[in-house]
């Protein structure tokens, strides 16, 4: 089967920045480090996520893949990513 | 310490704020303000930090009266958040000490102090009992045990240890805070002597719990452009490495906020440099040693309380904030002036200053862009009337201010700058002994900024220092550089 690569997606967004993605910006560059060509990595402009309701109090927001990681940190996002590693390759 | 690590607390903190503006924009501000602590902790929501839901609101309760600008320590517990919002609302002027301490949100922690840990083994060397000078420490049943009655808190013993057994408790903030101002009242709370504080704000960065908070003059702002006054923001160079959009897009979006125009600090940065330049070569062809700059708050405020012996030493230029609050109020009297900062220590600065009406951080801009859902990246570009030199912007990053003014030196007479990037008890000490001596024999132009790596790393920052370097740097590279012709003549 073909692999293929998982997509992360870091908001860089108004909201996102201050309450926290600004210290994600890390892993714009630690990632790839990390996981080589495996996955994709990239600031992205507002997700759209924190306008809903009070969402904003959850933001920061990363997307891996489809799934949305709130109130995300370096840990969290790379948690999602190494459990979307394991399920890919059962 | 990294700068700017990021923290939960900041997360709380900023939350908060963006409720509260967003209930000043609402048609109820007093009761939705009462009602934020609820909001944030309904009914059955998980308890994420403390014992219990109760304690949770009280401290949100707490957070959000330091977000109105009143003194946690001034207010009574029976006060309800819709009463503090009126009286917010009608302060003429904010209230003079910048940080408030919260009490329930303080832990208390354990008294910093020497601890011997199960690690230790009880070894024949014993290089412990050996250090110490004071006869604190002995073995007693194979373990070194400290007598609190001797222990000075030296340290020395958990420095030799050859297990890394013997530890020192800190209480984060008394840590941080360089200047001894900061510690465990009786009642074992963290209370600030503000004799002795600089308001340089380490220990806002420095506690876990995020029991220090400055007090923010946001209401006052937003009641002044509700009023439809005249608003003027000036925004220091830090701010341009802050948010993810360029110069000229923030502008624009701080426009839309209500504020009638905005003025780069870097612009007063210009004129700093030129007198300062100036200031350096009078003062050395009258024969100083050295002199120091004078545009830090934080370092200001010290030299005042702490190093007074310093002042003949320390440049008599004004800051950047003191040159453009001049111009803008010269160019618009009827304006009411906002200074957008990086740090604590400039509310204090601002307090003295009758041009700087209002003091904004950066969280707090950032949290009002949250609440008005404006998009920093998709504003249209709007240009500063007057463009600073890309030195005076670079003023945000230590050793910045002092590489502008020796672009403007003339040959005979060159800088040899020492940079104190960041305040702690060592660089005070260190700057005692400068002005004790009356000379630095590293050099003749001391930088000092009280925050490491310079303003991108103040306490109210929103960005993390690297990327903020990044992009303030680009910004400074675009930017054109000061003449030659202006140089400084002998």
């Amino acid at each position: 089967m073909d692999e293929k690569k998982i997509s992360v997606k870091v908001c860089l967004g108004t909201t996102c920045f201050v309450m926290g993605s600004a210290n994600l910006q890390e892993l714009i560059e630690t990632v790839p480090a990390k996981y080589g060509d495996k996955v994709d990595v990239m600031g992205v402009p507002c997700l759209g996520l924190c306008s809903i309701d009070w969402e904003f109090s959850k933001a920061p927001y990363v997307k891996v893949d489809d799934e949305v990681v709130k109130e995300a940190t370096v840990e969290k996002v790379l948690k999602a990513i190494d459990e979307k590693l394991a399920q890919q390759e059962k | 310490m990294a700068i700017n690590t990021p923290k939960q607390t900041s997360h709380l903190k900023r939350e908060i704020l963006v409720r509260l503006i967003k209930s000043f924009l609402s048609d109820n501000f007093e009761e939705n303000t009462r009602l934020i602590p609820y909001d944030m902790r309904p009914k059955g929501h998980e308890v994420p930090y403390r014992c219990c839901i109760y304690k949770e609101r009280a401290i949100l309760r707490d957070r959000a009266v330091a977000g109105l600008g009143l003194s946690i320590e001034k207010t009574d517990d029976s006060e309800l958040l819709s009463t503090l919002a009126k009286k917010a609302l009608e302060r003429k002027e904010p209230e003079d000490k910048p940080l408030t301490v919260l009490t329930t949100a303080c832990k208390g922690c354990v008294p910093a102090r020497i601890y011997v840990t199960d690690l230790c083994q009880g070894c024949v060397a014993r290089p412990c009992v050996n250090t110490c000078k004071f006869g604190a420490i002995s073995v007693q049943n194979g373990k070194s045990v400290i007598d609190p009655a001797k222990c000075k808190n030296c340290g020395m013993c958990a420095q030799v240890c050859p297990y890394q057994a013997i530890q020192k408790i800190i209480v984060p903030c008394e840590n941080a805070c360089p200047v001894g101002a900061i510690a465990k009242g009786e009642d074992g709370h963290a209370k600030i002597d503000f004799e002795k504080c600089i308001s340089c704000g380490k220990c806002v960065a420095a506690c876990p719990f995020g029991a220090v908070h400055e007090k923010s003059q946001i209401i006052d702002v937003l009641k002044n452009i509700k009023a439809g006054k005249k608003v003027i923001a000036m925004v220091a160079p830090a701010i341009m490495g802050q948010l993810p959009c360029t110069p000229q897009q923030l502008k624009e979006a701080i426009q839309e906020l209500g504020f009638a125009d905005v003025y780069e600090v870097a612009q007063g940065a210009d004129v700093t440099t030129k007198t300062e330049a100036a200031e350096f070569v009078e003062r050395l062809e009258h024969g100083a040693e050295f002199m120091t700059t004078s545009c830090c708050a934080g370092y200001n405020e010290l030299v005042d309380k702490h190093i007074p012996e310093m002042k003949p030493f320390r440049s008599d230029t004004k800051t950047p904030m003191y040159y453009t609050a001049e111009i803008v109020k010269k160019e618009h009297p009827d304006a009411v002036t906002v200074f957008f900062s990086p740090c604590v220590a400039k509310r204090r600065e601002a307090l003295q200053n009758p041009n700087v009406d209002y003091v904004l951080n950066y969280e707090e801009v950032g949290a009002w862009f949250i609440a008005l859902g404006i998009q920093v990246a998709e504003c249209s570009e709007s240009k500063f009337k007057t463009e600073a030199s890309a030195e005076a912007r670079n003023y945000a990053v230590t050793g910045g201010v002092a590489k502008a003014v020796q672009t403007l030196l003339p040959e005979e007479i060159p800088a040899h700058p020492v940079i104190i990037d960041g305040l702690n008890k060592q660089s005070i000490r260190d700057l005692k002994k400068y002005a004790k001596n009356g000379m630095c024999e590293l050099g003749n132009l001391i930088e000092v900024m009280a925050c490491t790596g310079g303003c991108l790393g103040g306490n109210a920052t929103v960005n993390a220092y690297k990327p903020a370097l990044k992009q303030l740097t680009n910004y400074v590279n675009s930017s054109e550089s000061l003449k030659s012709s202006e140089k400084i003549e002998k």
